[in-house]
Protein backbone atom coordinates (compact mmCIF):
# COMPACT_ATOMS: atom_id res chain seq x y z
CA UNK A 1 0.00 0.00 0.00
CA UNK A 2 1.63 3.23 -1.09
CA UNK A 3 -0.18 5.07 1.73
CA UNK A 4 1.86 3.23 4.27
CA UNK A 5 5.30 2.81 2.74
CA UNK A 6 8.17 4.30 4.63
CA UNK A 7 8.39 7.60 2.78
CA UNK A 8 10.70 8.89 5.52
CA UNK A 9 9.96 12.62 5.43
CA UNK A 10 6.22 12.37 4.63
CA UNK A 11 5.64 9.89 7.38
CA UNK A 12 7.58 11.89 9.93
CA UNK A 13 5.63 15.03 9.00
CA UNK A 14 2.44 13.16 9.76
CA UNK A 15 3.87 11.71 12.96
CA UNK A 16 4.93 15.17 14.07
CA UNK A 17 1.51 16.63 13.32
CA UNK A 18 -0.27 13.87 15.21
CA UNK A 19 2.11 14.21 18.15
CA UNK A 20 1.59 17.99 18.20
CA UNK A 21 -2.18 17.51 18.08
CA UNK A 22 -2.19 15.03 20.96
CA UNK A 23 0.15 17.22 23.04
CA UNK A 24 -1.99 20.32 22.55
CA UNK A 25 -5.33 18.58 23.11
CA UNK A 26 -3.88 17.00 26.27
CA UNK A 27 -2.35 20.20 27.65
CA UNK A 28 -5.65 21.99 27.14
CA UNK A 29 -7.48 19.30 29.05
CA UNK A 30 -9.59 18.09 26.11
CA UNK A 31 -8.24 14.53 26.07
CA UNK A 32 -6.50 12.20 28.52
CA UNK A 33 -3.70 10.10 26.95
CA UNK A 34 -4.46 7.18 29.29
CA UNK A 35 -8.03 7.15 27.96
CA UNK A 36 -6.73 7.30 24.39
CA UNK A 37 -4.62 4.20 25.20
CA UNK A 38 -7.80 2.35 26.20
CA UNK A 39 -9.58 3.36 23.00
CA UNK A 40 -6.71 2.03 20.89
CA UNK A 41 -6.66 -1.17 22.92
CA UNK A 42 -10.41 -1.61 22.37
CA UNK A 43 -10.03 -1.42 18.60
CA UNK A 44 -7.00 -3.71 18.60
CA UNK A 45 -8.39 -6.42 20.85
CA UNK A 46 -12.19 -6.28 21.08
CA UNK A 47 -13.67 -5.38 17.71
CA UNK A 48 -13.40 -7.27 14.46
CA UNK A 49 -15.18 -9.43 11.90
CA UNK A 50 -15.37 -12.33 14.38
CA UNK A 51 -18.47 -10.57 15.74
CA UNK A 52 -20.21 -10.55 12.37
CA UNK A 53 -19.09 -14.14 11.73
CA UNK A 54 -20.89 -15.23 14.90
CA UNK A 55 -24.06 -13.49 13.69
CA UNK A 56 -23.93 -15.10 10.24
CA UNK A 57 -23.30 -18.57 11.68
CA UNK A 58 -26.32 -18.13 13.94
CA UNK A 59 -28.45 -17.17 10.95
CA UNK A 60 -27.28 -20.33 9.17
CA UNK A 61 -28.50 -22.62 11.96
CA UNK A 62 -31.54 -20.72 13.24
CA UNK A 63 -34.18 -19.79 10.66
CA UNK A 64 -36.12 -17.72 13.21
CA UNK A 65 -33.04 -15.65 13.94
CA UNK A 66 -32.33 -15.30 10.23
CA UNK A 67 -35.83 -13.96 9.61
CA UNK A 68 -35.48 -11.49 12.49
CA UNK A 69 -32.03 -10.44 11.23
CA UNK A 70 -33.42 -9.61 7.80
CA UNK A 71 -36.27 -7.59 9.31
CA UNK A 72 -34.17 -5.56 11.78
CA UNK A 73 -30.52 -6.55 12.09
CA UNK A 74 -29.76 -4.13 14.92
CA UNK A 75 -32.58 -5.53 17.04
CA UNK A 76 -31.88 -9.18 16.24
CA UNK A 77 -28.16 -8.87 17.02
CA UNK A 78 -28.78 -6.90 20.21
CA UNK A 79 -30.98 -9.81 21.33
CA UNK A 80 -27.87 -12.05 21.16
CA UNK A 81 -26.27 -9.77 23.75
CA UNK A 82 -23.96 -8.16 21.17
CA UNK A 83 -23.99 -4.35 21.50
CA UNK A 84 -24.81 -2.73 18.17
CA UNK A 85 -26.00 0.74 17.22
CA UNK A 86 -29.15 1.57 15.30
CA UNK A 87 -29.81 1.41 11.57
CA UNK A 88 -27.98 -1.85 10.78
CA UNK A 89 -29.44 -3.70 7.79
CA UNK A 90 -28.67 -7.29 6.74
CA UNK A 91 -28.97 -8.14 3.04
CA UNK A 92 -29.15 -11.73 1.84
CA UNK A 93 -27.23 -13.29 -1.01
CA UNK A 94 -29.25 -15.89 -2.91
CA UNK A 95 -28.33 -18.14 -5.84
CA UNK A 96 -29.59 -15.45 -8.23
CA UNK A 97 -28.42 -12.34 -6.44
CA UNK A 98 -25.20 -11.03 -4.92
CA UNK A 99 -24.90 -7.95 -2.69
CA UNK A 100 -21.88 -5.69 -2.27
CA UNK A 101 -21.47 -2.80 0.17
CA UNK A 102 -19.50 0.41 -0.41
CA UNK A 103 -19.36 4.03 0.74
CA UNK A 104 -18.43 6.18 -2.25
CA UNK A 105 -18.49 9.47 -0.30
CA UNK A 106 -16.31 8.54 2.69
CA UNK A 107 -15.79 5.11 4.20
CA UNK A 108 -18.94 4.25 6.17
CA UNK A 109 -18.69 0.68 7.42
CA UNK A 110 -20.51 -1.46 10.01
CA UNK A 111 -17.83 -1.13 12.72
CA UNK A 112 -20.06 -2.77 15.34
CA UNK A 113 -20.05 -6.10 13.55
CA UNK A 114 -16.92 -5.98 11.34
CA UNK A 115 -14.46 -3.82 13.30
CA UNK A 116 -12.46 -1.14 11.50
CA UNK A 117 -12.51 -1.22 7.71
CA UNK A 118 -9.50 -2.56 5.78
CA UNK A 119 -7.39 -0.11 3.77
CA UNK A 120 -8.80 -1.30 0.44
CA UNK A 121 -12.38 -0.53 1.53
CA UNK A 122 -11.35 3.09 2.22
CA UNK A 123 -9.29 3.39 -0.96
CA UNK A 124 -10.12 5.36 -4.11
CA UNK A 125 -10.06 2.26 -6.37
CA UNK A 126 -12.82 0.54 -4.37
CA UNK A 127 -14.89 3.65 -3.72
CA UNK A 128 -14.80 4.68 -7.38
CA UNK A 129 -15.35 1.31 -9.04
CA UNK A 130 -17.76 -0.66 -6.84
CA UNK A 131 -20.88 1.19 -8.04
CA UNK A 132 -19.96 1.04 -11.73
CA UNK A 133 -17.95 -2.13 -12.20
CA UNK A 134 -18.61 -4.54 -9.33
CA UNK A 135 -17.62 -7.56 -11.42
CA UNK A 136 -14.25 -5.95 -12.11
CA UNK A 137 -13.82 -5.33 -8.39
CA UNK A 138 -14.75 -8.95 -7.66
CA UNK A 139 -12.11 -10.05 -10.18
CA UNK A 140 -9.52 -8.13 -8.14
CA UNK A 141 -10.53 -10.39 -5.26
CA UNK A 142 -10.35 -13.50 -7.44
CA UNK A 143 -14.13 -13.95 -7.39
CA UNK A 144 -16.17 -14.70 -10.51
CA UNK A 145 -19.95 -14.90 -10.40
CA UNK A 146 -22.22 -16.44 -13.07
CA UNK A 147 -23.04 -13.89 -15.78
CA UNK A 148 -26.72 -14.23 -14.94
CA UNK A 149 -26.33 -13.35 -11.24
CA UNK A 150 -27.88 -10.01 -10.40
CA UNK A 151 -25.55 -7.70 -8.51
CA UNK A 152 -26.88 -5.12 -6.08
CA UNK A 153 -24.43 -2.54 -4.79
CA UNK A 154 -25.43 -0.71 -1.60
CA UNK A 155 -23.87 2.74 -1.36
CA UNK A 156 -23.80 3.76 2.33
CA UNK A 157 -24.79 7.39 1.81
CA UNK A 158 -26.60 7.87 5.16
CA UNK A 159 -26.23 6.53 8.71
CA UNK A 160 -27.65 3.17 7.70
CA UNK A 161 -25.04 0.38 7.67
CA UNK A 162 -25.11 -2.91 5.80
CA UNK A 163 -23.89 -6.46 6.38
CA UNK A 164 -24.17 -9.18 3.74
CA UNK A 165 -25.64 -12.55 4.74
CA UNK A 166 -24.06 -15.12 2.39
CA UNK A 167 -25.60 -18.56 1.84
CA UNK A 168 -24.47 -21.42 4.06
CA UNK A 169 -21.85 -23.46 2.20
CA UNK A 170 -22.89 -26.93 1.07
CA UNK A 171 -21.31 -29.84 2.89
CA UNK A 172 -21.64 -28.30 6.34
CA UNK A 173 -24.61 -30.34 7.54
CA UNK A 174 -24.44 -30.95 11.28
CA UNK A 175 -21.66 -28.41 11.87
CA UNK A 176 -21.62 -26.46 15.11
CA UNK A 177 -22.16 -22.70 15.04
CA UNK A 178 -18.58 -22.15 16.10
CA UNK A 179 -17.22 -24.25 13.26
CA UNK A 180 -19.54 -22.56 10.77
CA UNK A 181 -18.32 -19.14 11.98
CA UNK A 182 -14.80 -20.11 10.94
CA UNK A 183 -16.02 -20.19 7.31
CA UNK A 184 -17.33 -16.62 7.47
CA UNK A 185 -14.75 -14.13 6.18
CA UNK A 186 -14.83 -10.36 6.55
CA UNK A 187 -14.97 -9.98 2.78
CA UNK A 188 -18.00 -12.24 2.39
CA UNK A 189 -19.88 -9.96 4.80
CA UNK A 190 -18.94 -6.93 2.63
CA UNK A 191 -19.77 -8.79 -0.58
CA UNK A 192 -16.28 -8.81 -2.11
CA UNK A 193 -15.77 -12.46 -1.21
CA UNK A 194 -17.54 -15.76 -0.64
CA UNK A 195 -17.47 -17.91 2.52
CA UNK A 196 -14.61 -20.40 2.82
CA UNK A 197 -15.41 -23.86 1.53
CA UNK A 198 -15.70 -26.60 4.17
CA UNK A 199 -12.50 -28.29 2.91
CA UNK A 200 -10.55 -25.05 3.37
CA UNK A 201 -10.37 -25.32 7.16
CA UNK A 202 -8.83 -28.03 9.27
CA UNK A 203 -11.43 -30.21 11.01
CA UNK B 1 -19.94 19.92 -2.48
CA UNK B 2 -18.60 18.53 -5.75
CA UNK B 3 -15.32 17.36 -4.25
CA UNK B 4 -12.87 14.59 -5.03
CA UNK B 5 -14.28 12.68 -2.05
CA UNK B 6 -17.33 11.93 -4.22
CA UNK B 7 -15.64 9.07 -6.06
CA UNK B 8 -18.43 6.85 -7.38
CA UNK B 9 -17.90 6.12 -11.09
CA UNK B 10 -14.51 7.79 -11.48
CA UNK B 11 -11.85 6.13 -13.60
CA UNK B 12 -8.12 6.00 -13.18
CA UNK B 13 -7.56 4.89 -9.59
CA UNK B 14 -6.39 1.41 -10.53
CA UNK B 15 -7.04 -1.99 -9.05
CA UNK B 16 -8.33 -2.80 -5.60
CA UNK B 17 -5.42 -4.29 -3.67
CA UNK B 18 -6.46 -6.36 -0.66
CA UNK B 19 -3.71 -6.88 1.93
CA UNK B 20 -3.34 -10.29 3.53
CA UNK B 21 -3.35 -10.37 7.34
CA UNK B 22 -3.84 -6.63 7.52
CA UNK B 23 -3.09 -5.21 10.99
CA UNK B 24 -5.66 -3.01 12.76
CA UNK B 25 -3.26 -0.07 12.52
CA UNK B 26 -0.22 0.23 10.24
CA UNK B 27 1.59 2.57 12.64
CA UNK B 28 0.92 3.65 16.25
CA UNK B 29 0.01 7.21 15.22
CA UNK B 30 -3.04 5.87 13.33
CA UNK B 31 -4.49 4.53 16.59
CA UNK B 32 -3.84 7.87 18.32
CA UNK B 33 -5.76 9.69 15.58
CA UNK B 34 -8.73 7.34 15.86
CA UNK B 35 -8.70 7.69 19.66
CA UNK B 36 -8.52 11.51 19.52
CA UNK B 37 -11.44 11.49 17.11
CA UNK B 38 -13.50 9.43 19.59
CA UNK B 39 -12.56 11.60 22.55
CA UNK B 40 -13.34 14.89 20.78
CA UNK B 41 -16.64 13.56 19.46
CA UNK B 42 -17.57 12.46 22.99
CA UNK B 43 -16.75 15.99 24.17
CA UNK B 44 -19.31 17.29 21.62
CA UNK B 45 -16.54 19.41 20.13
CA UNK B 46 -18.08 18.60 16.73
CA UNK B 47 -20.34 15.94 15.25
CA UNK B 48 -20.06 13.24 12.58
CA UNK B 49 -21.23 15.53 9.77
CA UNK B 50 -18.71 18.21 10.74
CA UNK B 51 -16.02 15.54 10.79
CA UNK B 52 -16.85 14.43 7.22
CA UNK B 53 -17.30 18.01 6.04
CA UNK B 54 -13.84 19.06 7.29
CA UNK B 55 -12.19 16.25 5.34
CA UNK B 56 -14.18 17.09 2.21
CA UNK B 57 -12.95 20.69 2.43
CA UNK B 58 -9.30 19.65 2.35
CA UNK B 59 -7.62 20.77 -0.90
CA UNK B 60 -8.27 18.12 -3.57
CA UNK B 61 -4.59 17.23 -3.98
CA UNK B 62 -4.25 16.82 -0.21
CA UNK B 63 -7.35 14.65 0.02
CA UNK B 64 -6.12 12.38 -2.76
CA UNK B 65 -2.55 12.01 -1.54
CA UNK B 66 -3.32 11.54 2.16
CA UNK B 67 -4.04 8.14 3.69
CA UNK B 68 -7.30 7.59 5.57
CA UNK B 69 -5.86 8.39 9.02
CA UNK B 70 -3.84 11.31 7.65
CA UNK B 71 -7.12 12.78 6.42
CA UNK B 72 -8.66 12.22 9.83
CA UNK B 73 -5.74 13.96 11.54
CA UNK B 74 -6.09 16.91 9.16
CA UNK B 75 -9.85 16.97 9.73
CA UNK B 76 -9.46 16.95 13.54
CA UNK B 77 -6.94 19.80 13.37
CA UNK B 78 -9.20 21.81 11.02
CA UNK B 79 -12.27 21.38 13.24
CA UNK B 80 -10.29 22.23 16.39
CA UNK B 81 -8.80 25.32 14.71
CA UNK B 82 -12.12 26.56 13.32
CA UNK B 83 -13.77 26.25 16.73
CA UNK B 84 -10.96 28.10 18.45
CA UNK B 85 -10.09 25.03 20.53
CA UNK B 86 -6.49 25.25 19.33
CA UNK B 87 -4.59 27.88 17.35
CA UNK B 88 -2.28 27.73 14.34
CA UNK B 89 0.71 29.00 16.32
CA UNK B 90 0.20 26.13 18.76
CA UNK B 91 0.22 23.56 15.98
CA UNK B 92 3.44 25.15 14.70
CA UNK B 93 4.95 25.13 18.19
CA UNK B 94 3.80 21.60 18.91
CA UNK B 95 2.45 22.65 22.30
CA UNK B 96 -0.33 24.60 23.96
CA UNK B 97 0.43 28.31 24.36
CA UNK B 98 -2.72 29.37 26.24
CA UNK B 99 -5.45 27.83 28.38
CA UNK B 100 -8.08 25.68 26.69
CA UNK B 101 -11.76 26.41 26.28
CA UNK B 102 -14.31 24.61 28.41
CA UNK B 103 -15.76 21.56 26.71
CA UNK B 104 -19.20 20.17 27.44
CA UNK B 105 -17.74 16.81 28.49
CA UNK B 106 -14.31 15.29 28.78
CA UNK B 107 -13.98 11.58 28.20
CA UNK B 108 -12.82 9.63 31.25
CA UNK B 109 -12.08 5.95 31.76
CA UNK B 110 -15.45 5.44 33.42
CA UNK B 111 -17.51 6.48 30.39
CA UNK B 112 -15.30 4.97 27.76
CA UNK B 113 -17.89 2.32 26.86
CA UNK B 114 -20.26 5.04 25.68
CA UNK B 115 -17.82 6.16 23.01
CA UNK B 116 -18.00 2.75 21.38
CA UNK B 117 -21.78 2.86 21.08
CA UNK B 118 -22.79 4.22 17.74
CA UNK B 119 -25.05 7.24 17.94
CA UNK B 120 -28.67 7.05 16.89
CA UNK B 121 -29.71 9.32 14.05
CA UNK B 122 -33.44 8.55 14.00
CA UNK B 123 -35.70 11.44 15.03
CA UNK B 124 -39.49 11.82 15.42
CA UNK B 125 -41.01 12.96 12.11
CA UNK B 126 -42.94 16.20 11.90
CA UNK B 127 -44.73 15.14 8.72
CA UNK B 128 -45.76 11.92 7.02
CA UNK B 129 -43.41 10.30 4.56
CA UNK B 130 -44.04 11.59 1.04
CA UNK B 131 -43.04 8.33 -0.67
CA UNK B 132 -43.70 4.63 -0.13
CA UNK B 133 -42.01 1.46 -1.37
CA UNK B 134 -42.62 0.96 -5.09
CA UNK B 135 -42.89 4.67 -5.88
CA UNK B 136 -40.90 5.88 -8.88
CA UNK B 137 -38.79 8.89 -7.98
CA UNK B 138 -36.19 11.10 -9.60
CA UNK B 139 -33.26 12.51 -7.67
CA UNK B 140 -32.87 16.25 -7.99
CA UNK B 141 -29.99 17.78 -9.88
CA UNK B 142 -28.42 19.70 -7.03
CA UNK B 143 -24.86 21.01 -6.76
CA UNK B 144 -24.62 22.66 -3.35
CA UNK B 145 -21.21 24.12 -2.49
CA UNK B 146 -21.76 22.75 1.04
CA UNK B 147 -21.90 19.21 2.42
CA UNK B 148 -24.40 16.80 0.88
CA UNK B 149 -24.91 13.04 0.90
CA UNK B 150 -26.35 12.80 -2.60
CA UNK B 151 -23.45 11.53 -4.74
CA UNK B 152 -22.93 13.12 -8.17
CA UNK B 153 -23.43 9.87 -10.08
CA UNK B 154 -26.97 9.57 -8.66
CA UNK B 155 -28.23 13.10 -9.36
CA UNK B 156 -31.05 13.63 -11.86
CA UNK B 157 -31.63 9.85 -12.09
CA UNK B 158 -34.84 7.86 -11.98
CA UNK B 159 -35.19 5.02 -9.51
CA UNK B 160 -37.60 3.13 -7.31
CA UNK B 161 -38.16 3.50 -3.57
CA UNK B 162 -37.41 0.10 -2.06
CA UNK B 163 -37.69 0.87 1.65
CA UNK B 164 -38.47 3.66 4.07
CA UNK B 165 -35.68 3.78 6.68
CA UNK B 166 -37.25 6.19 9.14
CA UNK B 167 -36.77 9.88 9.78
CA UNK B 168 -33.11 10.89 10.29
CA UNK B 169 -30.91 13.87 11.03
CA UNK B 170 -30.33 15.66 7.69
CA UNK B 171 -26.57 16.20 7.21
CA UNK B 172 -27.00 18.92 4.57
CA UNK B 173 -28.93 21.05 7.08
CA UNK B 174 -26.49 20.38 9.91
CA UNK B 175 -23.72 21.88 7.80
CA UNK B 176 -25.66 24.93 6.64
CA UNK B 177 -26.48 25.87 10.23
CA UNK B 178 -30.17 24.93 10.05
CA UNK B 179 -29.67 22.18 12.63
CA UNK B 180 -30.83 18.57 12.53
CA UNK B 181 -33.93 19.32 10.43
CA UNK B 182 -34.92 15.60 10.39
CA UNK B 183 -36.03 14.15 7.05
CA UNK B 184 -37.44 10.83 5.85
CA UNK B 185 -34.79 8.51 4.51
CA UNK B 186 -35.39 6.04 1.67
CA UNK B 187 -33.44 3.27 0.00
CA UNK B 188 -33.74 4.17 -3.71
CA UNK B 189 -32.67 1.63 -6.33
CA UNK B 190 -31.36 2.54 -9.77
CA UNK B 191 -30.85 0.31 -12.76
CA UNK B 192 -27.16 0.24 -13.75
CA UNK B 193 -28.06 1.52 -17.23
CA UNK B 194 -29.87 4.53 -15.77
CA UNK B 195 -26.65 5.51 -14.02
CA UNK B 196 -23.99 4.46 -16.52
CA UNK B 197 -25.71 4.25 -19.88
CA UNK B 198 -26.50 1.50 -22.36
CA UNK B 199 -23.14 -0.25 -21.99
CA UNK B 200 -23.57 -0.82 -18.26
CA UNK B 201 -23.64 -4.30 -16.77
CA UNK B 202 -27.30 -5.35 -17.33
CA UNK B 203 -27.31 -7.33 -14.09
CA UNK B 204 -26.35 -4.30 -11.98
CA UNK B 205 -28.57 -2.30 -9.66
CA UNK B 206 -27.23 0.31 -7.25
CA UNK B 207 -29.00 1.76 -4.25
CA UNK B 208 -28.35 4.87 -2.24
CA UNK B 209 -30.05 5.92 0.97
CA UNK B 210 -31.60 9.24 -0.01
CA UNK B 211 -33.15 11.93 2.17
CA UNK B 212 -36.59 13.14 1.08
CA UNK B 213 -35.41 16.62 -0.03
CA UNK B 214 -33.23 14.88 -2.65
CA UNK B 215 -36.28 13.32 -4.32
CA UNK B 216 -39.24 14.27 -6.46
CA UNK B 217 -41.94 12.04 -8.00
CA UNK B 218 -40.87 10.61 -11.39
Amino acid sequence: MSDHDDHGSELSATQLRVRALETILTEKGYVDPAVLDLIVEHFETKTGPHIGARVIARAWVDSGFKAALLVDAAKAIAALGIPVGDHLIAVENTPGRHNMVVCTLCSCYPWDVLGLPPVWYKSAPYRSRAVMDPRGVLADFGVTLPASTEIRVWDSTAETRFIVLPPRPAGTEGWSEERLASLVTRDCMIGTGLPRRPGAISP
Amino acid sequence: MNGVHDMGGMHGFGKVEPETNEPTFHAPWEGRVLAMHHAMRFARAWNIDMSRDAQERLPAQVYLSASYYERWALGIALNALERGLIAADEMAAGQSLRPGKRLELVLTKSDIRQTFKRGSFGRPPSERARFKPGDRVRTKNINPPSHTRLPRYARGREGVVEAVRGCHVFPDSVMTGVGENPQWLYTVVFDGRELWGADADPTLTVSIDAFEPYLEPA
